[in-house]
């Protein structure tokens, strides 16, 4: 999962202090991994210096925790991209996945469409590797199916979320 | 839409009671071409079907089929285009109990108006290629799932369709004996350039077309044709 483009989508429904990022962030994507404050800082300097996000305010006190970071229209096209553009098919992509659906829902765009756009990658490697199953021998089969058996098992779980957007969007924007 | 489009469909509707199952869909295949139907159950995927095939008249919205509306023919004439130009493969092979396979995958021939003899002959091709010759005298009871779906594609490539309509065809089958299946029946089909338009809630089944088009509340969705 790319910590600074979900970082940058949060961004996107408005201005957050790094505490305030780090808290939403560990409350929505990272129940088994919460950010360190660390990641959060490196992070935010890196899309500083990209132009990606900008200072909105600094409150007294310093240091830059009191910083607080608003999203650039540089930073909104980044975030349009990342989500329109499908991850490359391999296991256990749900993570990134995931977090993708819930940051176009927040953020008001078609996560219906994102999960279609990924489904039809899946399926184009799906192909490929039921060609190569076909036209190749048994060991080549047995690479393929297990392959194939993964990214199935992605795509049932994109069927599911596909099937639950509605309850998902409330539930994600409560 | 391709240019090269053998059957299209714009703006279907079609309710039964107060249940949308299409609302407004679209589709379209080219000769050859190999198209897989997916959406969850009860998106509206097998209606779809029934109204490409003019098994069931749509309420709404068009079909065509090489250029002729088969939602404004009579039922006499959309059941002779289905004898001549269509072929059906369905989940439960739904093959004739009282005929032996040889007979039930000559059936579509001989009502198509072909002698005993050449009916039989030809559906004795299908049945070799499709590696169920050696089961032609037994009923359809007498054999196993997998052989008896084989032999409903006998029958279905049998006339020599130009689409062949295949919906969930090995969704009653295990997963080995249901990609051999597929395996024949997609090999049968680029072979003999029918198009398959074929249903499926399953991707490892929809790896086996060419594209997909998605089926969701009633609305298809072309991914291929939206790009």
């Amino acid at each position: 999962m790319s910590i600074s483009h979900t970082l940058l989508g949060l961004l996107e429904t408005g201005p957050r202090h790094g505490y305030d990022l780090k808290q939403t962030f560990d409350q929505k994507f990272g129940h088994d991994r919460p950010l360190h404050y660390g990641q959060v800082y490196s992070t935010m300097s890196r899309l500083l210096k990209n132009g990606l996000v900008e200072v909105e305010g600094i409150e007294p006190g310093g240091g830059p925790e009191r910083k607080r970071y608003a999203i650039t229209d540089a930073g909104i096209t980044d975030v349009a991209q990342w989500l329109a553009r499908p991850e490359k098919p391999e296991p256990y992509l749900q993570n990134t996945l995931y977090t993708k659906v819930v940051l176009a829902l927040l953020t008001g765009r078609d996560a219906g469409e994102l999960l279609d756009t990924q489904r039809s990658e899946h399926l184009r490697l799906m192909r490929e590797l039921t060609r190569r199953k076909t036209e190749g021998d048994l060991a080549d089969q047995l690479i393929c199916d297990h392959a194939l058996f993964h990214l199935e098992a992605d795509l049932r779980w994109l069927e599911t979320a596909a099937a639950r957007l509605d309850r998902l969007a409330e539930a994600v924007r409560a | 839409m391709t240019a090269a489009a053998l059957l299209t469909a714009e703006g279907l509707r079609k309710s039964y009671g107060a249940t949308a199952a299409l609302d407004g869909a679209d589709f379209s295949i080219a000769a050859g071409e190999i198209v897989a139907v997916m959406g969850p159950s009860g998106s509206g995927k097998s209606t779809l079907l029934h109204c490409l095939a003019g098994i069931v008249p749509p309420d709404a919205g068009t079909v065509r089929y090489r250029g002729r509306e088969v939602s404004a023919m009579s039922d006499a004439q959309r059941s002779a285009l289905r004898r001549a130009d269509f072929g059906f493969v369905f989940q439960f092979g739904q093959l004739v109990p009282e005929l032996t396979c040889l007979e039930n995958a000559a059936l579509p021939v001989r009502l198509a108006g072909a002698s005993r003899k050449e009916a039989e002959g030809r559906a004795r091709e299908w049945l070799r290629r499709l590696e169920v010759d050696d089961v032609r005298h037994h009923r359809p009871g007498q054999v196993s799932g997998g052989q008896g779906q084989r032999v409903a594609i006998a029958r279905a490539l049998a006339p020599s369709p130009r689409v062949v309509f295949a919906d969930e065809p090995t969704g009653a089958l295990d997963s080995l004996n249901g990609e051999r299946v597929l395996e024949l029946l997609t090999e049968a089909a680029r072979e003999s350039r029918a198009a398959v338009v074929l249903v499926t809630h399953e991707a490892r089944v929809a790896a086996y077309s060419d594209r997909e088009v998605v089926v969701r509340d009633g609305r298809a969705r072309d991914l291929a044709g939206a790009s």
